[in-house]
C-alpha cells in the first residue's frame, strides 16, 4: 500500500511538472466549462454554453496545431461544487484553460486553484469588480459591475437628471452597483437617495411607494436579471411609469433574454450595458442570427456575448502562444484586441480586464420585438474599481 | 459467548437480561459493515483521480448521518439543518482566515460552535408539532443565511469568505491539489464520529431516543426525561454537522452564503431519504448513491440531470425503498433469517415488571 501511495505521489508530481512547464507538448487543449446549467441561474449557464458551442462551431476546432475540446460541467451555482469541478478537470482532465463562472463567489472558490495550477481561467459572466485581482491566472470577457454603472450615472447628470433615488437588491453586486452609482452621481453634483430591498422573494410596492413620495427625477435600478421582469410590473401597477420618474439602470434589469416577455411596461427603461441584441453592426447581426438559428430561436444576452468573447480570447490567446498554455496563454492573452459583436474590445494588459464600450439605450418596439435600442455610445471604458486604484 | 451461561443455568431469562443480549448482539459489528469501511479506505489508495468527489461524499455522508441522529433517531423533523453546517464553516473559515491555521482546532472550534448554537435553538425547535418544528429549524436556517450575508466585514457576504489557507493536518500532512489528504482526512473524521455515534445508538440513551421517536407520550409515562433527551440529541446532531460544515470549509478553503441555503438543508434530506433513516448507513449510502448519480447524469447531460435525479427519486418512493434492499437482501440466506430472529429477542414486556 505504501508502495502504491508513493507512486501516486510521483504520479501526482509528474502532472504538476507536465501543467507547469510542458503544456505545448499535448496534441489536446481541453477547455473546463463550468457553468451553472441547472438552478436559478440556469440561463446564464444556457447562454453561455450555447455561444461557446457556437463559436466552435463557426471557427473549427483546431487552432495552432492543437485540436480544441470543451467539457462542459453543471455547478448548480454553488461555489465548492464549482471549485470540486475545476480542480477535477484540472488534475483529471488535465485541461489547459478554466472558463465560465456564472457568479461571482463560484469565480474567487475557484481563483486559487488557477494560480496553484497555473491554469488560465477566463470568468464569462461574473461581474464583481475585484475578481481578477484574486489570481495572476484570471481573465474577463463579461463586465463589470461599475463599468456599466459609472457611465448611467455620468449620463444622468449630463441630461439634466438632478435628483435619484436608487433601489438595489440587498446583496454584493446590488451594494457594489449602489456605491458606484451614488459615488459617481454626487461627485457630479447630483442629489441621491438609496433604498435596498431583500434578495429573496421581493415585494417592491413598500419601496415603490417610497419613490413616488420622494419624487426623484429618476429611479436607478439594480435587480438580478430574473426579478427585473417583476419589478417592472409592479412599477406601472403603481404608476411610477406615468409620474415622470425615469427608470435608468445598468442593463440587467432588461436582460436580452426575458425583455421580450415583459410587455410593455419596459417600454422607455433607459439602461447603459456593454451588449444589446439589437446592436448596429454586421458582426452582432451574424452573431444574433446564427444563434437564434442554433437554438430555437433564443436570442443572445450579454451572458452570451461574454462566452463568446471568451471562446474568441482563448482560440487567439492559443494562436499568440503558439499552443502553449499556462503563464504563455495568460501573458497572450493579455492586450487582446478584437471587434467582438458587441463592438470593439480589448483586454487590458494590467488588469486583465476586459475595456470595452458601453452604451446607452432605451427599450424600444423593433418589428414587434422588445429591443434595447443604442443610442449613444461611451468609447473604451475600464473598470473604473482598479482604475482608481492604479492613479 | 454470553448465550451459552445463561442457556444451562438460569431457567427463563429474565428480560433485562434479553434486553442486554441484544443491545451487545447489535453493538457488535457485522461483516457488511466491516466491508463497507474497508472498501472506503481501500477508495484511499485505488482511486486516486476520484478523491475530490469523494471527499465530497465523505462530508456530505457526515452532514446526513447528523440529520438521521435527529430525525432516523429522535423523530425531529428539520428543513434547516444546514444552519450547523454552515455555522460550522463559517467558524473554521473564519478562524483560518485569522491565522488558527491548525485544521484539527478548527474542527473542535466549529463543532463546539455549532453544539452550542444547536443547544440555544433546541428551545425553540422542541416546541410544537411535526410543521412547526419544519417551520421554525427553516427560519433558524434563513435568519442566520440573512446574518452572514449582512455581516460581509465578517464573512465576506455574497463575495464569500476568501483568503483561507489552512496548515498541515496534524503538522504533517499539506492540503494537496489532488485532495488525497482532504479525502483521508475527511473519511477518518466521519469514521471516528461514525463510530461514536454507532455508540450512542445502542446505547441505552440512544434506547430511550428511540421509544421518544415511536411514542413520546409513552416515552414519558415510562419516565424518560423526554425535553433533555431530545435537547441532548439536538445538540449533538448539530456538532456533527458543525464539523461536516468545517472539513468543507477546510478542504475547500473556500466559505460562500450557500453553506446556509435552503437548498443544502433539502438536500441532505433527499439524501437521507434515498438512503433511508434510523440506521446510521442511510446518511452514507444516501451520500454516496446522489453524489455518484449526480457526476455520472451532469457529466451526460450537464443541463437535464436533474430531470433523472427527480425520476428515479419517484421511483424510489413508488417501489419503497424497503421493497429494493429486502429484494438485495433475499439474495444473501443469513439475512433473511435475522429480522425474524430480532423479532424474538425483545418479548412483550409485562406492564408489572416496567
Amino acid at each position: 500500500m505504501r508502495r502504491r501511495s508513493v507512486l501516486s505521489a510521483a504520479g501526482a508530481a509528474l502532472a504538476i511538472l507536465a501543467f507547469g512547464g510542458t503544456a505545448s507538448g499535448q496534441e489536446v487543449v481541453k477547455i473546463g466549462l463550468i457553468l451553472p446549467m441547472t438552478g436559478p441561474f440556469a440561463s446564464t449557464g444556457r447562454q453561455i454554453e450555447a455561444a461557446a458551442k457556437l463559436y466552435m462551431r463557426q471557427n473549427g476546432d483546431t487552432v495552432a496545431g492543437k485540436t480544441i475540446q470543451l467539457i462542459v460541467k453543471d455547478d448548480t451555482g454553488v461555489a465548492d461544487i464549482t471549485k470540486r469541478l475545476a480542480q477535477e478537470l484540472i488534475v483529471n482532465e488535465k485541461v489547459g484553460v478554466i472558463a465560465g463562472f456564472g457568479l461571482t463567489p463560484l469565480a474567487l472558490a475557484s481563483a486559487p486553484l488557477a494560480t496553484q495550477a497555473k491554469v488560465p481561467a477566463v470568468v464569462m459572466a461574473a461581474a464583481t469588480a475585484t475578481i481578477t485581482e484574486a489570481s495572476p491566472y484570471i481573465v474577463r470577457t463579461s463586465f463589470t459591475l461599475p463599468q456599466a454603472t459609472v457611465p448611467m450615472a455620468n449620463w444622468a447628470s449630463e441630461n439634466g437628471i438632478k435628483k435619484v433615488v436608487t433601489l438595489v437588491s440587498d446583496y454584493g453586486p446590488g451594494i457594489d452597483a449602489e456605491k458606484a452609482f451614488t459615488g459617481a452621481f454626487s461627485a457630479k453634483g447630483g442629489q441621491v437617495e438609496n433604498l435596498r430591498v431583500p434578495l429573496a422573494n421581493p415585494d417592491f410596492s413598500p419601496f415603490l411607494q417610497k419613490v413616488a413620495d420622494a419624487k426623484p427625477d429618476a429611479l436607478f435600478v439594480f435587480v438580478p436579471s430574473g426579478v427585473g421582469a417583476q419589478f417592472m410590473k409592479q412599477f406601472v401597477e403603481r404608476g411610477l411609469d406615468k409620474s415622470g420618474i425615469k427608470l435608468i439602470g445598468p442593463g440587467d434589469v432588461t436582460d436580452d433574454d426575458i425583455l421580450n416577455g415583459m410587455g410593455d411596461v419596459a417600454l422607455g427603461a433607459i439602461t447603459t450595458q456593454h451588449y444589446s441584441a439589437a446592436h448596429d453592426s454586421p458582426e452582432n447581426k451574424a452573431f444574433v442570427e446564427a444563434f437564434k438559428k442554433a437554438n430555437n430561436g433564443m436570442r443572445p444576452n450579454f451572458m452570451a456575448v461574454g462566452g463568446y468573447d471568451g471562446m474568441h480570447l482563448i482560440y487567439e490567446g492559443l494562436k499568440k502562444s503558439n499552443g502553449a498554455g499556462g503563464e504563455a496563454l495568460v501573458n497572450a492573452m493579455k492586450g487582446l484586441s478584437w471587434t467582438s459583436p458587441r463592438g470593439p474590445v480589448s483586454i487590458d494588459p494590467q488588469t486583465r480586464d476586459i475595456v470595452q464600450n458601453i452604451y446607452v439605450r432605451r427599450v424600444e418596439r423593433v418589428n414587434g420585438e422588445l429591443y434595447n435600442v443604442e443610442f449613444a455610445t461611451i468609447p473604451n471604458v475600464k473598470d473604473p474599481v482598479k482604475a482608481a486604484k492604479s492613479n | 459467548m454470553h448465550a451459552d451461561p445463561i442457556a444451562k443455568s438460569a431457567p427463563p431469562p429474565s428480560t433485562a437480561d434479553l434486553v442486554r443480549r441484544s443491545l451487545v448482539r447489535k453493538g457488535r459489528w457485522g461483516v457488511a459493515e466491516i466491508g463497507f469501511w474497508a472498501v472506503a479506505a481501500a477508495t484511499l489508495f485505488f482511486l486516486p483521480e476520484r478523491h475530490l468527489i469523494l471527499n465530497e461524499i465523505a462530508i456530505i455522508g457526515l452532514f446526513a448521518l447528523s440529520l438521521d441522529l435527529i430525525l432516523g433517531y429522535a423523530g425531529i423533523v428539520s428543513l434547516g439543518h444546514a444552519a450547523f453546517f454552515g455555522f460550522g464553516a463559517y467558524t473554521a473559515g473564519i478562524l483560518a482566515k485569522h491565522g488558527f491555521a491548525d485544521p484539527l482546532l478548527g474542527l473542535g472550534a466549529a463543532a463546539l460552535a455549532a453544539a452550542l448554537l444547536g443547544f440555544v435553538t433546541s428551545f425553540l425547535v422542541l416546541r410544537g408539532t411535526d410543521l412547526t418544528k419544519l417551520m421554525v429549524t427553516l427560519g433558524v436556517a434563513l435568519l442566520l443565511g440573512e446574518i452572514a450575508n449582512q455581516a460581509s466585514w465578517l464573512t465576506g457576504g455574497a463575495d464569500g469568505l476568501q483568503g483561507i489557507s489552512m496548515g498541515p493536518v496534524l503538522g504533517l500532512f499539506e492540503f494537496d491539489i489532488f485532495g488525497t489528504t482532504a479525502y483521508a482526512y475527511s473519511l477518518t473524521v466521519s469514521f471516528l464520529l461514525f463510530i461514536l455515534a454507532r455508540r450512542i445508538v445502542v446505547s441505552p440513551f440512544g434506547l430511550s431516543l428511540r421509544s421518544i421517536r415511536d411514542n413520546p407520550l409513552r416515552a414519558r409515562a415510562v419516565g424518560i426525561p423526554v425535553s433533555r433527551r431530545l435537547v441532548a440529541v439536538y445538540t449533538l446532531a448539530a456538532a456533527y454537522a458543525g464539523v461536516a460544515g468545517a472539513l468543507l470549509a477546510q478542504t475547500t478553503q473556500f466559505v460562500s452564503l450557500d453553506v446556509l441555503a435552503f437548498h443544502r438543508s433539502a438536500d441532505i434530506m433527499l439524501v437521507l431519504v434515498i438512503g433511508g433513516a434510523g440506521y446510521l448507513y442511510g446518511g452514507l449510502l444516501g451520500a454516496i448513491g446522489f453524489k455518484v448519480l449526480q457526476d455520472i447524469l451532469s457529466g451526460w447531460t450537464p443541463q437535464y440531470w436533474q430531470f433523472w435525479i427527480g425520476l428515479i427519486l419517484v421511483v424510489i418512493v413508488l417501489v419503497g425503498r424497503e421493497r429494493l434492499t429486502d429484494k438485495v437482501g433475499a439474495l444473501w440466506p443469513r439475512s433473511r433469517t435475522r429480522p425474524a430472529g430480532q423479532a424474538q429477542v425483545l418479548p412483550a414486556t409485562p406492564a408489572r415488571e416496567v
